[in-house]
């Protein structure tokens, strides 16, 4: 499972980005995309925002779950008060190991089952919705933390600290 | 506000270079407080009784009227700098004030009345221990785009007295920037203006009493109409 999270302002910019891996079951923490697929990530993410925005009216949650699918690669949203966006694309890699040749399918059919229960191998299971939810209310409070600095100009600057980031990452491997 | 400040380190050596700190080429350029807490280390939510004293807060105030006083053309744009001041306010106020509802009642507003019950609820009650006195809807039909938040005595003007030649003057003006930066943050994008209201028939009681007209930009309307009422 391989993540790639960005937080983008009401007028679109990216503020914020952060790529991570799975650190459960066994997971080190460590993304698994390609050079390709770091690109594609970006546009799959930023294409998802129309949807966000229908969506974000119709209903006054802050989470509003997987909103968006593009072939293996799923979008959560969150949708802060002040209209700011977090988006998490995450990748199950558990449908990757094709192509490896006939020894390997065993192995990756075991792993597959072990990892079924799991979080991120199902995407829109219970489970992972609620480890996301958890996930995105933790950056939600580092970010208004970051918006309280006074030298913090809201809505629309880059958030550069890398405090900031040790605790996104931190609570990546806590609940991802 | 009274985070304690950790002793100076011991200057056993006085004639060392006072900058030894091996954390200040840290290669991000980024210095750490002393004591190693960031603003990320402290609490977002605060206790009920936490307030600040009004008498600093009037000698601040003060200050800042002064300060947007200055090369100003007119009571028009010094209203306005008094907005610009208070709007960041506002946009930063919105996030902190819905972290602070507990988590089941965390909610976008979604429609105006939601919106304006916020500010009159969460917003006064954070910036000035109570609630607003009133909410109102414009009843000029030619302007539903306009709502009336009314305080009888804003706390901003508690000690002001304005010059009789200024007498259009409303220094809540600054209120009025940071409910604008609400309702911008919001995506509900306003004009909010202050006006004293005290000098006609009802204001005996309440001489300082200030309406804060939100007039709410076209799109915001067109919106309410297509989601009608929901959230």
């Amino acid at each position: 499972m391989s993540y790639y999270f960005a937080i983008l302002s009401p007028l679109d910019t990216p503020l914020f980005e952060h790529e991570f891996g799975t650190s459960k079951s066994g997971g080190d923490g460590h993304p698994r995309f390609t050079d390709q697929a770091r690109h594609l990530n970006q546009f799959i993410l930023h294409s998802s925002l129309d949807i966000v925005e229908e969506l974000q009216w119709t209903q006054p949650g802050l989470y509003l779950k997987v909103i968006d699918k593009f072939f293996q690669n799923y979008i959560s949203a969150f949708v802060t008060a002040s209209n700011v966006k977090f988006l998490l694309l995450h990748q199950p890699t558990t449908s990757v190991p094709a192509a490896n040749g006939e020894a390997n399918t065993a192995q990756a059919a075991a792993s597959s089952r072990v990892n079924s229960t799991s979080v991120g191998a199902n995407p829109t299971s219970p489970q992972t919705e609620e480890a996301i939810k958890n996930f995105m209310g933790e950056v939600y409070e580092n970010y208004v933390k970051a918006v309280m600095s006074p030298f913090y100009k809201a809505p629309n600057m880059e958030i550069r600290s890398p405090v900031f980031r040790q605790r996104v990452a931190a609570a990546g491997r806590k609940y991802l | 506000m009274s985070q304690p400040r950790p002793p100076p380190t011991s200057s056993g050596n006085p004639s060392a270079p006072p900058q030894k700190e091996p954390s200040s080429s840290h290669a991000t350029g980024l210095r750490y407080p002393s004591n190693g807490k960031t603003i990320y280390h402290r609490h977002l939510s605060r206790s009920r009784t936490a307030e600040l004293s009004q008498a600093s807060f009037a000698y601040l105030f003060s200050e800042m009227v002064t300060y947007a006083q200055r090369r100003v053309t007119g009571i028009q744009d010094l209203e306005k700098r008094l907005n610009t001041q208070g709007h960041p306010l506002g946009l930063k106020l919105l996030d902190l004030l819905l972290i602070r509802e507990p988590p089941r009642s965390q909610s976008r507003p979604l429609n105006i009345i939601t919106l304006l019950h916020f500010i009159k609820i969460n917003l006064w009650q954070h910036l000035f221990g109570r609630q607003a006195d009133r909410l109102e809807k414009s009843s000029d039909p030619d302007a539903p785009d306009e709502y009336m938040i009314i305080d009888n005595e804003p706390l901003v003007n508690a000690y002001i007295s304005v010059p009789k030649e200024m007498s259009q003057l409303n220094c809540a003006a600054f209120v009025a920037g940071i409910i604008e930066g609400v309702c911008d943050g919001a995506v509900f994008p306003a004009r909010v203006t202050a006006h004293s209201v005290g000098s006609k028939e009802e204001g005996e009681m309440w001489p300082g009493k200030t309406v804060f007209l939100v007039k709410f930009q076209p799109e915001v309307l067109e919106r309410e109409a297509l989601i009608g009422g929901k959230g």
